[in-house]
């Protein structure tokens, strides 16, 4: 601490505050989103294929994972052999963080 | 019509229970009919706050659970005969409470009051969403504080989608209550300011309720603010937040304590 500091004006933390919550929350609500994202990726994406094939709700599975410049998002669809030819389908997808 | 409005905030300790009971006694003495509903189970302290502790028989989980009718659960306030309260559980497990019993106590509420004050749990758990599931309104109560302004902004997104009227695409009128507000450290930059909060939760201010030693004396003797001592800084900014909710035009002004010897020592009591 040199002999200036004592004569400034104490630094002040609410623009600090201010700043680490505009950052950090730009980040919550884009992940966590206004509404759960991955519950409406997954109803959606449910909504799309049960249009063509009939199956059961609880067969889609929808992971995502967060890396630091990348994120994935996997889609799991088990489709049942009477819908289909194949025996079980997996549909993948990968989604770029943005 | 009746209103329902949920008093909720995410963070614990920032002025739900308080505020909760200022606002529905300041509503109640514009002359409605007010209830007070407490949905902290297990953990009930709005009986202590309004000064009804030694009144409670049945609770809100009884009346959910039909072991006590409506009428028999509501304590109607000493003070104020259009103000009620219904208690929360202080013994039962906060799964006791089912939606659709939730929902029947306040159909019945809405038949005989003005105004359903549901005070929140802490939280995002089952308490809290069941509090703000019939909400017509919600009051956000946050404190100039980082970690009180980040779980209101989590709060506002639950409300904006679990609540029925989100779920029919209704908009959902929520509002900022700041509490715990300290103009003088705001204007040093100590604190975050009314325009830092509001910018970055972006609802509409409801009330800036100023940190000061009436709130504790008013709890200390079960009886709210607005009651206890009308005429200080937080008694009225509560009573103008009450009538911005009646639908009132009130400009919201930045409350100050009258300056005094022992401002020093409020500020160095101010929560972390």
């Amino acid at each position: 601490m040199s002999l200036f500091d004592f004569f400034k004006r104490p630094t002040t933390s609410a623009p600090v505050a201010r700043e680490r919550l505009q950052i950090l929350l730009a980040h919550e609500r884009a992940v966590i989103g206004r509404s759960d994202l991955i519950a409406i990726l997954r109803e959606e994406i449910l909504a799309v294929i049960a249009k063509h094939v009939t199956m059961e709700p609880e067969k889609v599975n929808v992971k995502m994972e967060r890396g630091d410049t990348v994120s994935t998002l996997e889609v799991e669809v088990e489709v049942p052999t009477s819908a289909t030819a194949s025996s079980k389908k997996k549909v993948e997808a990968a989604l770029s963080a943005g | 019509m009746a209103k329902v409005l949920v008093v909720t905030s995410g963070k614990g300790g920032v002025g739900k229970t308080t505020s909760s009971a200022a606002l529905g006694t300041a509503l109640a003495q514009t002359g409605q009919r007010v209830v007070v509903v407490d949905f902290d189970v297990g953990l009930r302290n709005l009986d202590l706050v309004m000064g009804a502790e030694r009144r409670v028989v049945f609770d809100l989980i009884n009346v959910v659970q039909g072991e006590a009718k409506l009428v028999q659960a509501l304590i109607r306030d000493k003070r104020l005969d259009n103000l009620s309260l219904l208690p929360a559980s202080q013994t039962r497990d906060k799964e006791a409470l089912t939606e659709e019993g939730v929902g029947k106590v306040i159909e019945e509420l809405r038949e005989k009051f003005d105004w359903i004050v549901c005070d929140s749990p802490a939280g995002i758990e089952r308490g809290a969403t069941l509090a703000m599931r019939y909400a017509d309104l919600a009051v956000v109560v946050a404190n100039p504080e980082v970690s009180s302004v980040r779980d209101s902004d989590r709060i506002i997104g639950l409300l904006d989608s679990k609540t029925f009227k989100a779920e029919r695409g209704e908009p959902l009128e929520k509002y900022l209550l700041l509490t715990r507000y300290d103009a003088a450290r705001a204007e040093r930059n100590e604190m975050l300011a009314v325009e830092d909060v509001l910018e970055i939760l972006s609802i509409p201010l409801l009330g800036i309720i100023p940190e000061s030693e009436e709130i504790l004396k008013a709890s200390n003797v079960g009886t709210p603010v607005t009651l206890n001592n009308p005429s200080c800084a937080p008694a009225r900014a509560y009573q103008e937040a009450a009538r911005r909710l009646n639908g009132e035009m009130v400009s919201v002004s930045v409350p100050r304590e009258k300056k005094g010897g022992f401002l020093g020592k409020l500020f160095g009591r101010r929560a972390a």
